[in-house]
């Protein structure tokens, strides 16, 4: 699917929805695989759920959900077998499509001077299962900062083009969620090609799905699909209700860019320091945090030599470097500019929040630092000093 | 090297190979280096803008472009050795083989420059990125009303291109000053920090505009002295500097509030950072 060319919403009739059920939900995974896609979902590791190469519906996490506050992730089982009845893990889509690790080019040293060539193009294009509408918007905010400038990253686009993104109504929200205040959810609105919605109950287990883009409607086409009957279009509305009204948090948006612009020196930056400690954890499992580093290396010759990037957190001490030290010595400094960036300067950079209310900072953070209570604690006592867009 | 395997332009994280025509070592530790493409022509560029510098298998670095804007044959860069990138470009022998990204950033205002009393202040290696506006406003000199350009380093050993600030002293289109923060039994000028030169500068501050480029503490100095002096803050531009790893908006390490020094910057208006410059650490 073109990640910047979504099909035009009043070119057609909307999509009508057809109704998989698990075996579908199988010849679903079968049938991307079988057109070369490399099919990755959620599925149980470590004690948490993350996504990985999936082949057979058993892979999913079948009948467990999480249990996510402040610090705390923990998996426990339901009472039913859904396939899809938690919210979101550790791992960001991210993890694939921006990979922690990316060989940019290889060197040689000839005679005179040296050949380079860029890194070779990714083997197979990705399918992701079960992209819950705030890791839609997460992947449309890369896409603006990847793709949206005058300088595109390669790499990304090449991964990010060929991508089949399976959506996912969520059917429940942790305790760190908070999507419905960034109005990035619980329903899957941006661009995806299929969208799926779980009805389990004691009678049902199947899928509503509704197509998003034409390659969406064409390989449904070639699925197991029954007719949606209305009251399973009404289930389904009822899923999605229910999980928007069951948000774990809360962010109140109004006006936070310029609350926070103007307020680098409030005394809050100070006391969440003294608990920060600047392990990166949030940076690392945001879902938008796009930041890297690059590292050269050579073989012991001398004569070949590469680049890698690498995902880098603007906690490190060596994030913001210049001859003379880092920029940003403390702490203190290092929060305040990753909440200030991701909440306000993302706005005037990229035109959105850099935040889609995943809550994955919250969960991961080792000390149970939560960005919607610093941001309610700045807003609670708001500093005088008129410091513009600082 | 062959056709086949020349970096697309499409890739902007890719290298292209440079050769060094020729080095000038300009102080213990700063040399400045011509360098020619392998192949094809040097792309244009405009005084303030940097190019990315690569040794071979150590790292790369973004250093600004210190040549003729009008010589369309070369760029040349003037480096400090403090890292071991730099200091293997500083070491960088004549025929050798560099890698070069490049130019990015934002430019100098010098056309916009026209008609007002020109101020252009520099501390230490910070004269480096402002000698392409130097030259192109000393080619046109007769559309810039006052000119001056006031220099600042550490000691007298440490100044770079004392032959050009002694020619472009000489001529009767531009005022030059230099002070050294330490003096040696060889030095007969100011001594002093460079915003304290300022005030003894003939200018019509309400018709100014200046140019800054050096160590952010000397910047922030020289702007709060323009600013007392009357010049407008929008008038007044810097060059910034920080931590960079991929020069077009991608890795984020040159975040300074929500502008990127690579793409935004380096060059910037003073009236848009002003209050982010008075904040420690941002």
């Amino acid at each position: 699917m073109q990640p910047t060319a979504p099909s035009d919403p009043q070119a057609a009739p909307p999509p009508a929805s057809v109704l998989l059920d698990r075996a579908g939900l199988q010849a679903l995974l079968d049938a991307l695989a079988a057109r070369g896609f490399d099919v990755i979902g959620p599925t149980l590791r470590d004690g948490a759920i993350v996504y990985d190469r999936i082949a057979c519906i058993e892979a999913l996490p079948v009948g467990w959900t999480d249990r996510q506050d402040a610090g705390r992730y923990r998996l426990e089982r339901r009472a039913d077998a859904a396939l899809f009845g938690y919210a979101v893990g550790p791992q960001p889509w991210k993890r694939f499509l921006h990979p922690p690790e990316e060989l940019l080019w290889r060197a040689r040293r000839q005679a005179d001077g040296f050949t380079i060539a860029p890194a070779p193009p990714p083997p197979a294009p990705f399918a992701f299962i079960g992209v819950r509408a705030c890791e839609l918007h997460a992947i449309a905010i890369q896409d603006r900062v990847f793709l949206g400038g005058a300088h595109q990253d390669p790499g990304y686009a090449a991964r990010r083009q060929g991508a089949f993104l399976v959506a996912l109504n969520c059917g429940t929200a942790a305790g760190t969620c908070f999507c419905a205040s960034m109005g990035t959810g619980p329903r899957a609105e941006a661009v995806f090609d299929l969208v799926l919605t779980e009805l389990i109950d004691a009678n049902r287990h199947d899928f509503l799905v509704v197509p998003g883009s034409d390659a969406g409607a064409a390989l449904l086409a070639a699925l197991p699909t029954r007719p949606a009957e209305p009251e399973a279009v009404t289930a389904a509305e009822a899923v999605v209700a229910h999980t928007a009204a069951s948000m774990g948090r809360q962010l109140d948006t109004v006006g936070l860019k310029d609350l926070l612009q103007a307020n680098p020196e409030h005394p809050r930056w100070d006391e969440v320091a003294a608990r920060c400690l600047a392990c990166a954890n949030c940076t690392m499992v945001c879902p938008t945090c796009f930041c890297t580093s690059v590292a050269d290396h050579t073989d012991l010759a001398g004569i070949e030599a590469e680049r890698v990037k690498r995902w880098d957190s603007c906690f490190t001490a060596d994030f913001s470097y210049i001859h003379g030290g880092s920029v940003r010595a403390s702490g203190k400094s290092r929060y305040r500019q990753w909440m200030t960036h991701k909440l306000a300067h993302w706005i005037d950079q990229f035109g959105s929040s850099g935040c889609v209310g995943c809550g994955r900072c919250i969960a991961w953070c080792p000390v149970g630092i939560d960005i919607t209570a610093e941001a309610a604690a700045i807003r609670a006592t708001p500093g005088k000093g008129p410091h513009g867009n600082a | 090297m062959s056709a086949a395997i020349a970096p697309s332009p499409a890739d902007p994280m890719l290298p292209a190979p440079w050769r060094v025509r020729a080095v000038r070592r300009e102080t213990a530790d700063v040399a400045t280096l011509d360098l020619v493409p392998l192949e094809g022509d040097a792309p244009r560029f405009a005084p303030g803008q940097f190019n990315m510098l690569y040794a071979f298998g150590i790292g790369e670095v973004p250093v600004s472009v210190s040549g003729d804007p009008a010589d369309p044959t070369r760029f040349v860069h003037t480096v400090r050795a403090v890292g071991a990138v730099s200091t293997a470009i500083v070491a960088a022998a004549p025929g050798s083989v560099l890698g070069l990204r490049g130019p990015f950033g934002s430019a100098w205002p010098v056309d916009a420059a026209e008609g007002h009393d020109l101020l252009i202040v520099a501390g230490g290696l910070g004269l480096a990125p402002l000698r392409p506006a130097i030259y192109q406003v000393l080619a046109g000199s007769e559309r810039f009303g006052r000119i001056a350009v006031l220099y600042g380093g550490r000691g007298p050993a440490e100044l770079l291109f004392r032959d050009e600030l002694a020619a472009w002293g000489a001529r009767a289109d531009v005022t030059v000053a230099v002070t050294v923060d330490h003096s040696d039994p060889s030095w007969h000028g100011h001594v002093g920090v460079v915003p304290a030169l300022i005030k003894k500068m003939d200018f019509d501050p309400s018709n100014t505009m200046a140019l800054l480029c050096g160590p952010e503490v000397m910047l922030r100095f020289t702007a709060t002295a323009l600013r007392g002096a009357g010049v407008a803050a929008d008038h007044i531009f810097l060059s910034m500097e920080r931590n960079m790893k991929c020069a077009i908006g991608l890795c984020g390490h040159c975040q300074f509030g929500a502008d990127f020094v690579c793409k935004d910057g380096p060059v910037l208006p003073y009236d848009r950072i002003a209050a982010r410059l008075a904040v420690r650490e941002i």
